[in-house]
């Protein structure tokens, strides 16, 4: 394997871990699956495209966040004010998202960026001719998930963060305390989809394109590393397991550029990241039942007089 | 100590669930309850009666139909829980319900205390501060401030949830059975400490329990309930002189039938 293609592998894996750090928010903290990742990852990405496009690369990310913002707290006043699932408000955010993704890249479901500048290329030009013009992108993504990191790891200290967290962990606690479930809620979704729209907005201007499927399957793929990160790190501390859901994202699209280079076909990473997702998930679940399923089969087996 | 002010005026509420259904069931008419500031209160009833329904009414979990609740002067009848909650504080039979497993003790502490706005956190003068209340239970929790509370027994999570619940003095302590799921050593323990707490910080509080003896040995009065109603309630000298026998005659005699209450406790063990 080569080392341009190591290298693609840990920035891919490094704007992709920005989208895993808000399921790290939203799923792991505050205890809710939210499925308008996928969707909120191309608003993030066709809003920054669009505003760069117009010539203000500085603002796309801001412009991505703010979008990312917006799609959350919709999201998130769904589920907590109108009364509809968490899963639902979800899917539906997602299937509205479509449109209006197509919409803001003008009815095209392609906006191509080859001439644009974006925060990279004005970062390569700024570093050329320098010892570090070749890790220009890396440096960009890694100040990018820096910023990230360090926020959550402040943001989950303050009060509102602690709040977010007792909510996913002990709604009981929290119906019985002065947290208030719906603003922990909207407001939790509200940051982590800020990030997933930056994550989107990143992964545009590294590819300097922007698709219509560009976040298909982001919510599997990411859990799939949240999951790998959380092997290392489950009950540590907050920022150890920021650094572990790092590290999930990281291994994770390094398995699968391996997998590549073994032949294995792109179209396969979609299933892969499914099977990962249902393995973490289903597999401490089985264990757990294991011992039952044993006892049952031997009392089928040996009649009931086993005991 | 009690003086004459009421911290809790609860003024002919109804409460009826499923209205209009067949399982219909009306829990509470025209249901009235003075509470003074200072008052500790132990309540004990037949199954049914009414009493954690009444605690998830001055809590504000269900709004009443009908009547008014007023806390400390201030009318708090359609204020939702979680505005209540900062006046109000609250333990439940299940230890597991008052923190949250995943957080340490330091993290769970820093919520109850509440100190500063939303994006301020924890400084060092505030958990030296926490290490030093936490001191105060006689369980050595103050060397365990990273531990996730999910470590804790039953019985150390249960004060710990009461410490949490007191740690700003709330006007009103609900306290539903709280000492109910632990074994008898350790519920001693928490009713120590929760009679400690509430002496000191001069709380009024509601405490519901099935053991009559604690009923009449805690507290300065105490209420019998039955069908929604309040059929016994003595307080002051009148109390003092008490036994269990006593208050069962009574209750026998004001709600014509026997107490009822599968896990009560006459007599400590």
């Amino acid at each position: 394997m080569t080392l341009a293609l190591v290298k693609t592998a840990i920035e891919l894996g490094l704007i992709s871990s920005i989208t895993v750090l808000a399921l790290f928010l939203s799923y792991s903290m505050l205890n809710v699956c939210d499925l308008s990742t996928d969707g909120c990852f191309t608003f993030g990405a066709s809003v920054g495209a669009v505003v760069a496009i117009a010539g203000y690369p500085y603002l796309s990310i801001i412009a991505a966040m703010t979008a990312g913002v917006l799609s959350g707290f919709i999201t998130a006043f769904l589920q907590t004010k109108m009364g509809v699932d968490s899963l639902l408000a979800g899917i539906v955010v997602n299937t509205a998202l479509y449109s209006v993704n197509i919409a803001i890249m003008g009815g095209a479901s392609l906006l191509n960026m080859n001439k644009t500048v974006t925060v990279f290329t004005m970062a390569e030009n700024a570093l050329s001719g320098s010892s570090l013009a070749d890790l220009s992108k890396l440096l960009i993504i890694l100040i990018a998930v820096a910023i990230v990191c360090l926020f959550q790891r402040f943001f989950l200290k303050t009060k509102i963060g602690l709040a977010i967290r007792a909510t996913g962990n002990n709604p009981d606690m929290v119906r019985s305390s002065s947290i208030n479930p719906v603003m922990t809620t909207i407001v939790g979704l509200c940051v982590a989809n800020a990030f997933t729209g930056l994550s989107g907005c990143l992964m545009a201007q590294y590819q300097k394109s922007v698709n219509i499927d560009i976040g298909t399957g982001m919510v599997t793929i990411a859990l799939a590393s949240l999951l790998i990160g959380n092997v290392f790190c489950l009950h540590r501390s907050i920022p150890v397991r920021i650094v572990g859901t790092l590290l999930g994202s990281v291994i994770f699209r390094f398995v699968y550029t391996v997998a590549l280079r073994l032949k294995m076909p792109a179209y396969m990473l979609k299933l892969i990241s499914s099977v990962i997702v249902i393995l973490a998930i289903s597999g401490p679940y089985l264990k757990s039942r294991l011992p039952l399923m044993l006892r049952s089969l031997k009392h089928k087996k040996g009649g009931a007089m086993d005991e | 100590m009690s003086d004459d002010r009421l911290m809790l005026d609860i003024r002919h509420i109804y409460k009826t669930f499923e209205p209009g259904t067949p399982g219909e069931k009306k829990v509470f008419e025209d249901f009235s309850l003075q509470i003074k500031k200072g008052d500790f209160i132990t309540i004990i009833g037949s199954n049914g009666a009414g009493k954690s329904t009444l605690f998830n009414l001055i809590a504000g979990s269900f709004l009443t139909d009908k009547g008014q609740i007023i806390l400390d002067g201030e009318d708090v009848t359609m204020q939702p829980d979680h505005i209540r909650a900062r006046a109000i504080g609250r333990l439940f039979q299940d230890p597991l319900k008052g923190s949250a497993p995943g957080m340490t003790i330091e993290e769970n502490l820093a919520l109850a205390a509440g100190k500063g706005g939303w994006l301020s956190s924890v400084g060092k003068a505030q958990k030296k501060e926490f290490r030093e209340r936490i001191a105060l239970l006689g369980m050595g929790l103050e060397d365990r401030m990273q531990h996730p509370v999910g470590l804790l027994s039953g019985g150390q999570r249960q004060a710990l949830t009461l410490m949490m619940a007191t740690y700003n003095a709330p006007k009103v302590l609900l306290l539903d059975e709280h000492t109910a799921a632990l074994d008898p050593a350790t519920s001693e323990k928490v009713m120590e400490i929760t009679n400690s707490t509430v002496k000191d910080n001069n709380l009024t509080c509601l405490m519901i329990t099935h053991n009559m003896e604690s009923a009449l040995k805690t507290g300065n009065r105490t209420l019998m309930m039955s069908d929604g109603d309040i059929v016994v309630d003595v307080s002051g000298e009148k109390r003092s002189g008490l036994k269990v026998d006593d208050l069962l005659g009574m209750f026998s005699k004001a709600s014509g039938r026997t107490l009822d209450n599968d896990r009560i406790l006459l007599k400590d063990n």
